[in-house]
């Protein structure tokens, strides 16, 4: 299935993917109105230095701990993407403790949210993609 | 066709199921349910009392799952022996059920040492079910004095449960400390203060010397008066049906890391079971709800013919009372490094130059990069540890690791 990828090599380190992430989820249909003034909640987080950098968000694994650990249940695969329950979810944090990438975070509610490939939201394609100016991140199937 | 029999219903038994559907779309499948109710979210019966969850989305899984799975799920009907000769499991009731392989997922039970009086406490409770957390609902209310004997997990996450609904909530437990069992003394400290903070009373390094229908006397000649009594001491895992018929058992049914107990074709896991720490290199019962759903994947597949180990398994929790949140694993040998502000405080256990545990209060953002080096024994020289010492990041692993991390399927 096609995943998000991310070339060090490309990554600018300019964030951008976070501000498109956090609109494409905020389901409001303008970037001031979802964004300006506002503690941001992205579902992709820059990593690295002033040398290196590289965007990380959820690895869809073939075999999801964060599935397996969860306390509520509220963790499945919906057609290859790891999806969060988000009205079953207390805000435990077990998935947290067991991501090897870190790739979950709690939301502005206290539940938990992560990258579920803009799936469920209008844009149809990773925002974090088709906003890249770089090319850095891709939206490929390597297997 | 394969007839697939597996005692009790928790988490072990869905991942049992799950791992047997893997390899065998057909063989009949039947669970048997001491319990009235399908497989729930267990430890979310604090969350409950607390209004985050509810009696619908408390399902672990979806209302469909038995007959999707083509599970025949037997409520209220428990295990009375598993009778290897014929190979079938005979059931309080008297129903004999044939098995080709069964798995014992049976769980534990509160565990209620002798105390003095006991039986004449009316409102006591244990704090392991649904239907504990129905009733302490029902008869909790805001004239209710709570004494919780147990400041361990279960104990606390009742408190903080009952908080809202109850008048008064005092805790005591014989350790000198709340949450003994992941905490050491200062972090425990560190938590106490903010229990303490929500109006929870403790008396610690003491325990009921004699009861009466509505006081406590403590062994430091202290009285608790109370209305509610709820006793959150400890559990013992249910480990009756394989002793009795002879199988190997300590304080949880022994199991290898593909599930199987000593007796050929039948398989343990989840609470009752005792499998490999791979923490410590040897087994005990680690009963967390992770492992219950690795154990009995693990049983699940291995039962249907595939092959799958668990020998991962580490003592890992993340939990929270109140807003202080805590995430700890492993084990807490060697040096000690720690990194501490006001509202934080973070340990790391470093021994033979590897992560072998960590105990973090209020800073538990992507923790799972740290649980990673402890499950998976990374040597410290392939990350840069001082980074991660301040903070959970990826960018700590090499650049040939953060590509295999990154750069495929995983």
């Amino acid at each position: 299935m096609k995943r998000v990828y991310v070339n060090e090599e490309w990554c600018l380190g300019c964030h951008l993917c976070e501000y498109n992430c956090a609109f494409a989820n905020s389901g409001l249909k303008d970037m001031a109105d979802a964004l300006k003034g506002k503690n941001i909640f992205p579902r992709i987080h820059v990593e690295g230095d002033e040398k290196i950098s590289y965007a990380v968000s959820c690895r869809h694994c073939e075999d999801p701990l964060c599935i397996k650990s969860c306390i509520a249940g509220a963790i499945s695969k919906v057609d290859g993407i790891v999806t969060v329950d988000r009205s079953k979810c207390v805000g435990c944090m077990t998935c947290i403790l067991v991501c090897p990438y870190g790739a979950l975070a709690l939301g502005e509610e206290g539940t938990m949210q992560k990258c579920e490939l803009c799936a469920k939201n209008s844009c149809g394609e990773p925002a974090c993609v088709t906003g890249c100016p770089n090319k850095a991140i891709v939206f490929e199937d390597r297997g | 066709m394969n007839e697939y029999v597996i005692i009790g219903n928790s988490i072990a038994a869905v991942g049992c199921v799950e791992g047997i559907r893997k390899y065998d779309k057909e063989g009949k499948i039947t669970i048997l349910s001491k319990e009235n109710h399908k497989v729930y979210a267990r430890p979310l019966i604090s969350y409950y009392l607390e209004k985050k969850t509810d009696l619908q989305r408390i399902n672990y899984r979806s209302g469909s799952f038995y007959e999707d799975e083509k599970v025949e799920l037997l409520l209220g009907e428990s295990a009375a022996k598993i009778d290897t000769a014929s190979k079938k499991v005979l059931t309080d009731s008297g129903k004999e059920i044939p098995y080709t392989k069964v798995c014992v997922a049976t769980g534990s039970s509160p565990f209620v040492p002798p105390m003095e009086g006991l039986e004449n406490v009316e409102k006591k409770f244990s704090f392991m079910t649904i239907d504990d957390s129905l009733e302490l609902e029902k008869t909790i209310d805001k004239t209710s004095r709570v004494l919780i004997v147990g400041a361990g997990l279960i104990g606390l996450k009742c408190a903080e449960g009952i908080k809202d609904l109850a008048g008064s909530i005092t805790v005591c437990d014989l350790a000198d400390r709340v949450l003994s069992s992941i905490l050491d003394a200062e972090c425990a400290a560190f938590v106490q203060k903010g229990l303490e903070a929500n109006g929870i009373e403790f008396f610690l390094s003491d325990s009921v010397a004699k009861f009466e229908a509505n006081k406590a006397y403590m062994k430091s000649g202290k009285e608790v008066d109370f209305d509610v009594l709820v006793l959150a001491i400890g559990v013992r895992a249910n480990i009756s049906l394989i002793k009795d018929i002879g199988g190997e058992t300590n304080r949880g049914i022994v199991i290898n890391e593909k599930s199987e107990t000593s007796i050929p074709d039948v398989y343990a896991a989840g609470d009752c079971a005792e499998g490999f720490d791979s923490s410590i290199g040897a087994k005990r019962v680690l009963a967390l709800l992770p492992n219950a759903y690795m154990q009995g994947h693990a049983a699940g597949v291995n039962m249907a013919g595939g092959e799958e180990v668990f020998d991962k398994a580490i003592p890992m929790n993340s939990i929270g009372f109140f807003g202080t949140h805590i995430m700890t694993a492993g084990t807490y040998e060697g040096e000690m490094i720690e990194e501490k502000d006001d509202v934080t405080l973070k340990r790391f256990f470093v021994k033979d130059n590897k992560l072998v545990g960590y105990m973090l209060i209020n800073d538990v953002g992507r923790a799972g990069i740290y649980t990673s080096l402890v499950r998976e024994k990374v040597s410290l020289d392939t990350v840069d540890f001082e980074l991660l010492k301040k903070v959970a990041t990826t960018f700590a692993f090499s650049k040939e690791n953060r590509g295999k991390k990154f750069g495929g399927v995983v």
